[in-house]
């Protein structure tokens, strides 16, 4: 009852902050003009639940031909990147890249394309810039998987590549000192990521690196091979879409919660070539690891890039992980905006991405029939030191045990580590992992995508039949996570770790409050 | 892969079973496909392929022809390519044919008609109609490449997502045109299409309606110098060979 009035609360409050210069119509997927650069949006239908307030800031008349200086984040890490003093949205320019990624997966093609384009001895255009990350398909029999790590390596000798997470022995991960795990968690943890760089990587997760500051984005392997060579890419300089969260984040609700509702909000196509730049005072609540999913799922509602401007958390987390110096920019007072969201976090409520679309957004409460076989907690997007430590935050609180198989995958040797070593708040010294046995959880695995994205039919944990899993996961378009007819819910670790316990999707309030 | 043999050049409408190439040089693996067209006199229900190399300015005299399949929205990239598959790397020529075979192998069952048919590694329809936000998800660039492995020569969406949009443009594996209006209710899979570049038409011969197509945009430049590396070297970015 206590949640219904707080929603009727928020209708009002919400209505109140609309104002009538709002133009208000139906949005549907066909309005979205992509060449409009000045629309407005307005809420879906009825204001049953509105969480957000919409707006288009005026231009101011010196935006409106003539030569303007206010640029947004986006823009100005471009601009440096491009050696101009000034551009704009729409234009393509070459950018210097600072950081090159590539994994297991896309390595070998992104090899293939660099030594046909620029022949067999050629060099990469700067060894120290490339990071080769080996993390997709691991631990597997599967011959083809296991060669495409062997072509990165020899790639790798070959060319005396300085950062090389390289893997030898597949039976036992600690046996690999240089061997690190999922890519996105890997750059952040070796100090690859720094404000006011370009990071380009062979993953559409690329834009987890935006947390820190930065332009990160995916591109393919041809793209990948071009880069190899020159260190430069042609990239269209996006439109920023901004989003002010603010207000305290509630016990219950996670940095996952907030991306699935802003999904929710503008569709899988909302922010489609364009920046979204997370602001406000929730944000600057967030630490590193919760700003990073955040940024993580930018590319699930289309979005070219993801960005939170640096500030002395993400300092702090720098300090002991890179010693190369960085400039952070901000986006100016008077930049241009092609949409801002406003959303008051307090009023929000655990929700999950139902089959199969991540911006299938439901309220995790509404979802409390639905029965699961499985529950999985990994990958970039939710497999990260602290992803388990708010899961084991509700095992805790609980004390009960799983009722369904709760598969644990740390992303890195790192956050196993943690897993296994740092202690959980309120649990009188436990560690995460003696918090998962107690729950009967998975032993958890070796650290990799593994069954994020399916893989090679003997992956851990990939879905070989058609059942019904809560994932921490990114996305859960028809056979994701390996069956075409399993059903995937993304959701918080929070909520994972509470439909683990009650073998239904649950909204953590059953346990956190 | 639309490829006809030099023989079939006169103005017949082909039949629903298209004869294909039988072999692919290794050649034409390697250059932009779409860029292979003639300038030769156009003709608009069939192209013969005279050059294996990638020709620049493919705009004006180009055109595609074939079977259509049609598919809805937010095809994702998973179910153009399954994650399973990517351990084949696009770059050595038996796994580019391989992967072709894959190709929309990931849709779910509510796609009566395969792609590919059973037992088969080419697809018969060689341009694709889509929804909204087509190759949406991964940035593999093994779902381009496992639709023009197939056979498709383009793709006609309601709008795509980026990355994929940018492996298209970067491998040249297939033509990414956008559609004016949601065509993909209009059209069925097995329709018979031709694809006019240079008019920026498409005309379904099945039902008899024509639909215009957004031009080409920003891409068009990179394209028509034969993909990135070219555009970069013929705009002085990188040397030439």
């Amino acid at each position: 009852m206590l949640l219904l009035t707080t929603a009727s609360a928020s209708i009002s409050m919400a209505s109140s902050l609309l104002s009538p210069s709002f133009t208000s119509f139906l949005r549907t997927k066909k309005d979205l003009s992509l060449s409009t650069f000045s629309y407005h949006r307005c809420l879906k239908g009825v204001p049953r639940r509105i969480r957000c307030a919409v707006s288009t800031p005026q231009r101011q008349p010196s935006t409106t031909g003539s030569v303007r200086t206010a640029m947004t984040l986006t823009e100005k890490i471009l601009a440096k990147a491009s050696e101009k003093a000034q551009l704009s949205p729409g234009d393509n320019v070459w950018v210097n890249v600072d950081v090159f990624m590539t994994h297991d997966v896309c390595g070998p093609g992104s090899i293939g394309v660099f030594k046909r384009e620029f022949g067999e001895d050629a060099k990469v255009w700067d060894r120290e810039k490339v990071v080769m990350i080996p993390d997709h398909y691991i631990f597997t029999n599967d011959e083809r998987a296991n060669r495409n790590v062997d072509i990165i390596r020899d790639f790798c000798h070959e060319q005396n590549i300085k950062y090389f997470y390289d893997i030898t022995d597949r039976s036992n991960f600690k046996a690999n000192p240089d061997y690190k795990g999922v890519c996105h968690v890997a750059l952040a943890q070796e100090g690859h990521c720094r404000p006011g760089e370009v990071l380009l990587g062979t993953d559409s997760h690329t834009c987890t690196a935006g947390a820190f500051g930065q332009f990160a984005t995916g591109i393919g392997t041809t793209d990948g091979g071009f880069v190899l060579g020159t260190g430069k890419l042609l990239l269209k300089v996006p439109p920023t879409l901004r989003f002010v969260l603010d207000g305290e984040m509630p016990n219950y609700l996670l940095s996952k919660d907030l991306i699935l509702q802003i999904i929710g909000e503008i569709t899988v196509a909302g922010a489609t070539y364009k920046s979204m730049e997370f602001v406000g005072t929730t944000i600057e609540s967030l630490n590193m690891e919760e700003r990073m999913t955040l940024c993580n799922m930018a590319v699930e509602a289309g979005g070219k890039n993801g960005v939170i401007p640096a500030d002395g958390t993400t300092f702090k987390y720098l300090e002991d992980k890179t010693s190369v110096p960085y400039e952070p920019v901000y986006s100016d007072q008077q930049a241009s905006f092609l949409s801002e969201y406003r959303f008051d976090v307090s009023k929000l409520e655990p929700v999950v991405a139902k089959p199969h679309s991540p911006d299938n957004r439901a309220l995790a409460r509404e979802c409390k029939d639905v029965k699961i076989d499985r529950v999985y907690i990994g990958s970039c997007t939710g497999g990260k030191t602290e992803d388990f430590m708010a899961a084991a935050k509700v095992f805790l609180a609980s004390g009960k045990k799983v009722k369904v198989p709760t598969y644990l995958v740390p992303a890195t040797q790192k956050v196993w580590m943690d897993v296994y070593s740092l202690p959980v708040p309120g649990s009188g010294g436990k560690t995460c992992s003696q918090i998962f046995e107690e729950a009967g959880c998975d032993t958890p695995a070796s650290p990799s995508c593994a069954a994020c994205l399916g893989g090679p039919k003997d992956t851990y944990a990939r879905m070989n039949e058609p059942q019904v899993c809560v994932s921490t996961t990114n996305r859960n378009f028809p056979g994701r996570m390996g069956h075409k007819e399993g059903q995937v819910y993304l959701a918080s670790p929070y909520t994972a770790a509470a439909s683990a316990l009650t073998g239904y999707v649950t909204d953590p309030r059953e346990f956190l409050q | 892969m639309a490829l006809f043999s030099a023989a079939t050049s006169t103005a017949t409408v082909l039949p629903r079973n298209l004869a294909f190439a039988s072999s692919l040089s290794r050649s034409l693996l390697r250059s932009p496909r779409f860029l292979s067209f003639p300038t030769a006199p156009r003709n608009r229900a069939s192209v013969s392929i005279q050059a294996p190399r990638a020709q620049a300015a493919a705009s004006s005299s180009a055109s595609f022809h074939g079977l259509c399949y049609v598919v809805g929205d937010n095809i994702d990239t998973d179910q153009i390519i399954p994650a399973e598959y990517l351990t084949l790397v696009p770059s050595k020529p038996d796994e580019y044919e391989k992967l072709g075979s894959y190709a929309l192998i990931g849709l779910p069952a509510s796609y009566a008609t395969r792609f590919i048919d059973a037992g088969e590694t080419k697809t018969k329809y060689s341009i694709v109609i889509a929804g909204d936000n087509f190759g949406c998800g991964s940035s593999r660039e093994h779902a381009p490449v496992a639709l023009g492995a197939a056979g498709v020569s383009a793709v006609v969406a309601e709008s795509y997502a980026r990355i994929f949009f940018r492996n298209s443009v970067a491998t040249g594996e297939v033509y990414p045109l956008e559609s004016e209006r949601r065509i993909c209710e209009e059209c069925h899979t097995g329709d018979v299409v031709t694809i006019e570049l240079g008019e920026s038409r498409l005309i379904n011969h099945t039902t008899g309606k024509e639909y215009q197509l957004k031009p080409i945009g920003d891409a068009g430049p990179v394209i028509e110098a034969g993909g990135i590396f070219a555009y970069a070297r013929k705009t002085g970015m990188i040397p030439s060979r």
